[in-house]
């Protein structure tokens, strides 16, 4: 009589316990995820924002409200415009090269192929490569006296070109780094999408006589279009956020200092680079929080007109 | 046809003709660097190099920290991703859709914005400086998540998972005997995504340890960054710092490039 209750509820402890187990513990398994997340990507991002309304440095212990001087004293600021200018530029100059170079790599790579596996790791070895060594090997290869760029380009006549000392060649020299390091990559994923694209439809082209070019732009862009949306989309939110190939060229080229300024004349500055030298350099975190939400919002501004452009585009994207 | 495999061919060699050459500029004397034409073979003087490599900045230190971090982030981002991957894939829970869609979303999020505060997080954490302020932010990410995730709601049979319910497993016992046996070579992989890129990360250990405790690519970088232009030193420390890495790459590329692109087609 007496053993009956406890049978029961030990029952029921199981069968909540078992409810807890279906219905809650899922949360617990995607919980570490999002629990890092709002405590190392999302309250920074809130922060920023904070910070960025006060007069707020390192060397004092009161955080001033300051409204939205921070924002005003950057629009003044002529500096903030070149490390723009710079970010647009090398972003242009790197960016859309890398992606027609890369779809079409990927359009050779797609169908019967030798040496496939080979190819592929050769096209992503740069990838694997550091940041720092890629700086480190290609400052080497653009030396002014010693380089073997300009070695080779000596050939054809021209003199010795100090890559780094100049706005336009210190640009073009930082986007063959970005470039060799990011076109194997974006090509993978281009190609991964082209095998998606039934076979069919280019043996009836081949059929109709369309040469592989007119195939390349006839079907296969139209049919990977999604896909060029978002690489062109995560490329240009890549770009806006260069940092370290500026920051590690300028100390390689000219000795640790001209690092955070991008080049003694801050002829190759980017924005990210800009924020770094105003919050690691003078440890001026509010100023530097508020060039954090202006690039925050160019970001924005160039990744929606970017998505715009490549959505729109018909056909013929090469 | 021929001229595709002339193409590729010609692609092939600048994808890995830098590396060769940062090999050459190891391997000589600053002086080599000075010839015309300029060397394009080995020379004899890596090792030296290398020894002065060490003696320069703290390079075992530094080799230790890097093994310590990606090591760990490793573990933990195969662990943690699976486990959501899991729950995102064959758990029924609600909101389930949405926090996979924000997931995905803070992917977008620029990094960068974030930098400020997430360094006077660390001040007031106490952990800039050591290793902490690089492996507990990257214990789990998005990617992971989304990858493994993927790589479940397909390869993972839910009449197997039905089978393990039946046999009265609990969902960690099905974690634990189901899921984890079939993940294992999505797992590997994302393993080695991790490791690789936190290897090569920079910028962040840059900014929030000291130069004598560093990464090596911290350390690679004040090597470079000297007020004499000493490229052999600079590349010497890069070869013993990046290529075994790359060398791992080319062992299991076939694999690791498989990931890429699986992870790619519905990115």
């Amino acid at each position: 009589m007496s053993a009956l209750p406890l049978a029961i509820s030990r029952r029921r402890r199981r069968s909540v316990r078992h409810t807890l187990d279906l219905r809650v513990s899922p949360y617990a398994y995607v919980a570490p995820f999002f629990l890092l997340f709002c405590a190392f990507g999302l309250f920074p991002l809130i922060y920023t924002a904070w910070v960025s309304l006060h007069e707020w440095t390192l060397l004092s212990d009161t955080h001033e409200f300051i409204g939205l001087d921070n924002f005003s004293t950057l629009l003044a600021d002529g500096y903030f415009w070149n490390a723009t200018f710079n970010t647009l530029s090398i972003g242009v100059l790197s960016t859309a090269p890398q992606l027609v170079l890369a779809i079409w790599l990927a359009h050779l790579l797609n169908g019967r192929l030798r040496f496939q596996t080979l190819f592929r790791v050769a096209l992503l070895v740069p990838n694997v490569t550091s940041v720092v060594a890629v700086v480190v090997i290609f400052s080497q290869l653009f030396g002014r006296d010693f380089g073997l760029i300009n070695w080779v380009l000596s050939w054809f006549g021209a003199g010795q070109i100090d890559w780094a000392a100049g706005t336009a060649t210190s640009h073009i020299a930082l986007s063959v780094m970005i470039m060799w390091r990011w076109t194997g990559y974006n090509a993978l994923i281009f190609l991964a999408a082209m095998q998606a694209v039934p076979r069919d439809l280019y043996e009836a082209a081949t059929l109709d006589g369309a040469s592989t070019f007119k195939q390349l732009r006839s079907i296969t862009i139209p049919m990977i279009r999604p896909t060029i949306v978002f690489v062109v989309i995560v490329s240009t939110i890549g770009a806006m956020q260069i940092i370290a190939e500026p920051l590690l060229f300028g100390a390689s080229m000219s000795g640790g200092a001209a690092g955070s300024t991008g080049g003694p004349d801050r002829q190759y500055q980017t924005l990210a680079l800009f924020v770094y030298e105003q919050g690691f350099g003078k440890f001026d975190f509010g100023y530097a929080s508020a060039a954090s939400w202006l690039m925050f919002l160019a970001v924005v501004l160039v990744a929606g007109i970017n998505f715009l452009i490549t959505r729109r585009m018909k056909g013929g994207l090469v | 046809m021929r001229l595709r495999y002339l193409t590729l061919i010609a692609v092939a060699f600048f994808s890995a003709f830098p590396l060769y050459y940062s090999v050459v500029v190891a391997s000589r004397h600053n002086s080599a660097l000075a010839q015309v034409p300029p060397p394009l073979i080995p020379g004899g003087n890596f090792f030296a190099n290398v020894a002065r490599v060490f003696d320069t900045v703290p390079f075992g230190l530094a080799l230790a920290n890097s093994v310590l971090v990606a090591g760990s982030i490793s573990i933990a981002v195969m662990f943690f991703s699976t486990l959501a991957g899991f729950a995102f894939a064959k758990l029924r829970f609600r909101g389930k859709n949405i926090m996979l869609v924000i997931t995905v979303a803070t992917m977008m999020v620029p990094a960068q914005l974030g930098i400020i505060p997430l360094y006077m997080l660390m001040v007031k954490l106490e952990w800039t400086g050591t290793t902490y302020a690089l492996i507990v932010p990257a214990l789990v990410n998005a990617f992971g998540v989304f990858f493994m995730t993927q790589y479940l709601s397909r390869a993972l049979p839910t009449e197997l998972l039905e089978a393990g319910r039946v046999d009265g497993c609990t969902t960690w016992g099905l974690f634990w005997r189901v899921v984890l046996p079939v993940a294992r070579p999505a797992a590997a992989v994302l393993g080695m995504l991790t490791f690789m890129s936190a290897w090569n990360d920079y910028f962040w250990p840059l900014v929030v340890l000291n130069p004598d405790n560093p990464t090596v690519q911290v350390a690679l970088s004040t090597l470079a960054s000297g007020y004499v232009n000493d490229y052999v030193l600079g590349l010497a420390g890069t070869a013993i710092g990046t290529l075994p890495l790359v060398a791992v790459f080319a062992l299991f590329g076939k694999q690791i490039i498989g990931g890429i692109m699986q992870g790619a087609v519905k990115g």
